[in-house]
């Protein structure tokens, strides 16, 4: 049988799902949705009707051209008849299977315009010895597996890459090396990928400007990025103007600049991700609606290096992560709306840095753990929300053993504000003089902000 | 060269006999294994000791020299009627107090770290930089304690002298450093923080064990600048040299009162 034909059968249980989805509605006999359900019942069986019509003529056309669209399955081998995935690609037909052979393939520029699937048996390796980038991938439902890809071009011109997907659907890229490349994977303008199980690594450059991104997406909808492993690239994964993603289980470290990186790039989940170890952290901006669960940022160490910097963020959760050993580990700036529940910040130089141009801002039940400043932030003025938190620091006492202790905590230390405004100070930091004041500054606040308080700090910490 | 090894080796007995070294080096020993006890961690332990070193080496080396040099002056008259050169006399008199404190301070604090053990081998010459900066300062305050002892012959207004010296240098100087950061905050004041700590003893210290903890990191700017002139070699030299000036002046201006004074 046809491939495409299978997809044709396919398509038509997708889109008897979608009836039956409207079908189901129209069930629920609701008096007000009646008349609505009508006009759209009567508009679903013309377009049923159109479809029916598509898919005979789809279907015609497939037995017209049967004897060619057979599948078939073309063998890439060093030793045989085809030796060159080029090759392979101007003989292979739509849905064909391109299975490359274990061996080293020198080949690069090699463009996919048909929809295959090509994979690798025994990790063979294709080498672009650093003349131009590898895959370039211009046709739907293209797949890539088993493969080790390395050693793309680099050139301030071109982004050069591993892969790049150009205005494409529905892409699997799986279980592949992608390694030594300037970008790794690079998808412009594509919708419902999938990235899965690969280990990317870039070339260790010393500099950003000469390493490109691990996963780069442009203007993408519909991205699913799972359980692959990047480290040594510029930002591991970078999205910009792409919506609706998922990116989980990743383990993104030791890049030069973020592990992660995302502008513009609405409604997207971040679940179960590692960020360790990357020069400036991870940093997001300019985007609504995120929603970070699960992740761990650690170890993210140097003056300009933050475990999640917010800039320009808002109506976003970020819940249940893990924040060790940064040095700031959350920084807020110019973010609005944003809930903060039940993550963790433990050994962190600053666990949160607020600039007062952050509003509504909600941090409940986190853990506030050994870090060396808890909460800094330039203003007097409080406009950030602390409640039912865990501080370590906290010395209060709870009476009535409800668990919530009776005396507010007031994150901001005197010192922490001292050099909020007096930078060169930070050099007094543990000197005794300085801890004189902060006993000082606790029994009578002056000039930390005197509303910033958590009014019902926990006495145990939540978990 | 004998003469000021026989000094020390009878200063040694007398101090170990006066039990207050013994008390000092039982006294950082519990306070190091206490640490091990209740945090568990070996970074922890050193994140606390800088508090130890910076604090307490240098009001219990300056307050018990200027105590032993006041109350071992009828030893030292005793001493300056034998036939002993007054210099000789004066570097053994140094030395069995220095030696016996910064002593105390590595048996105490290196036992119970030989026993536990470090957590990562980045630790070693983070624990290396404590024990010697903590010489150091034992050293300094000793000279000083010296010092203050032998240009004052009242032995209350010695103590005072010497506390206020300690108060000043842990305390006051850093206030005024505040204050001075407060009122000059519109002009770039990195480098000139950079001279300031320079000249202060424990704020040199401090500073040398902030930047190999790592710290440095938290500090931005200011920190990059520390880091980056404390970190090169011309740094290390320069403030070992400055350490080592914080030696040597005093005890030399002390030597040279030793050797003038007419007891």
């Amino acid at each position: 049988m046809g491939r495409s034909k299978i997809i044709g059968k396919k398509k038509l249980v997708r889109k008897i799902d979608i009836f039956d989805f409207s079908s189901e509605r129209s069930e629920e006999s609701n008096s007000i949705f009646k008349s609505f359900d009508y006009v759209q019942k009567t508009q679903n069986e013309n377009k049923m009707k159109t479809f029916i019509k598509i898919y005979f003529l789809f279907l015609f056309i497939i037995t017209f051209r049967q004897a060619k669209l057979e599948a078939k399955e073309i063998i890439i081998d060093k030793s045989g008849k085809i030796t060159s995935i080029k090759q392979a690609l101007r003989m292979c037909q739509d849905g064909d299977r391109l299975l490359i052979k274990k061996g080293y393939y020198k080949e690069y520029d090699i463009e996919i315009n048909k929809r295959v699937q090509i994979t690798g048996e025994g990790m063979p390796v294709v080498d672009a010895e650093f003349k131009s980038g590898l895959f370039h991938i211009k046709a739907d439902e293209v797949r890539i597996e088993g493969l080790i890809i390395k050693n793309s071009g680099m050139s301030f011109v071109t982004e050069y890459a591993g892969i790049k997907i150009d205005s494409a659907n529905n892409c699997v890229i799986r279980g592949n090396k992608i390694l030594y490349n300037y970008f790794a994977i690079y998808i412009a303008y594509g919708s419902d990928c999938m990235i899965e199980n690969n280990i990317i690594s870039g070339r260790k450059s010393k500099s950003e400007t000469t390493s490109g991104n691990g996963i780069h997406l442009w203007y993408c909808k519909n991205i699913t990025i799972v359980n692959n492993k990047i480290s040594n690239q510029r930002d591991g994964i970078y999205l910009e103007f792409s919506e609706n993603s998922t990116i989980e289980d990743n383990i993104s470290e030791d890049n030069l600049r973020y592990g992660l990186h995302f502008m513009f790039s609405h409604r997207c989940v971040y679940k179960g991700n590692t960020f360790r170890r990357n020069v400036g952290g991870v940093a997001v901006m300019y985007t609504k609606h995120v929603h970070m669960y699960n992740n761990k940022f650690e170890n993210n160490w140097g003056p300009a290096s933050y475990g999640l910097l917010l800039k320009d963020i808002t109506d976003s959760e970020i819940k249940n992560n893990l924040f060790h050993e940064n040095s700031s580990a959350i920084y807020l700036e110019n973010s609005a709306r944003l809930k903060i529940d039940d993550n963790n910040f433990i050994d962190n130089g600053w666990a949160v840095k607020i600039k007062s141009n952050s509003m509504d801002n909600e941090f409940t039940k986190n853990n506030f753990v050994d870090n060396t400043f808890d909460v800094a932030t330039g203003s007097i003025k409080n406009h950030v929300i602390f409640n039912k938190n865990f501080w370590s620091k906290y010395t209060g006492y709870d009476l009535n053993h409800d668990g919530i202790g009776d005396v507010p905590y007031k994150p901001v230390g005197l010192f922490s504000a001292i050099i909020e405004n007096n930078s060169p100070a930070m050099m007094l930091l543990r000197s005794l003089f300085i801890q004189i004041l902060e006993v000082a500054e606790k029994v009578v606040p002056t000039i930390t902000p005197v509303d910033l308080e958590d009014a019902q700090p926990l006495i145990k910490s939540v978990r | 060269m004998n003469t000021i090894l026989k000094i020390i080796k009878y200063e040694l007995r007398d101090v170990i006999r006066s039990k207050w070294i013994l008390i000092y080096f039982a006294f950082l020993f519990m306070i190091t294994e206490g640490m091990f006890q209740f945090s568990g961690s070996s970074s922890k332990v050193l994140l606390s000791m800088i508090n130890i070193v910076l604090i307490l080496i240098p009001i219990i080396t300056i307050s018990y020299g200027i105590i032993y040099m006041y109350s071992s002056r009828e030893f030292t008259e005793m001493l300056l009627a034998q036939p002993i050169n007054r210099k000789t006399l004066f570097t053994g008199l140094y030395s069995g107090l220095a030696l016996p404190l910064s002593i105390a301070y590595i048996v105490g604090i290196g036992i119970p770290f030989i026993f536990h053990g470090v957590e990562e081998n980045t630790q070693i010459p983070i624990l290396s930089i404590l024990l010697l900066s903590g010489i150091a300062l034992t050293f300094v305050f000793t000279s000083l304690a010296v010092l203050i002892s032998l240009s004052s012959d009242d032995k209350v207004k010695g103590l005072g002298i010497g506390i206020f010296v300690w108060l000043f240098m842990a305390v006051v100087y850093d206030g005024a450093l505040l204050f001075g950061s407060y009122l000059l905050s519109e002009y770039p004041l990195e480098k000139p923080m950079v001279g300031m700590t320079m000249l202060n003893p424990i704020d040199l210290a401090r500073v040398l064990l902030m930047l190999k903890f790592d710290i440095s990191a938290l500090m931005g700017y200011t920190g990059a600048i520390f880091k980056k002139f404390f970190g090169s070699p011309i740094g290390m030299l320069f403030s070992t040299a400055m350490l080592l000036l914080w030696i040597i002046v005093p005890y030399q201006i002390a030597k040279r009162i030793f050797v003038r004074k007419d007891f």
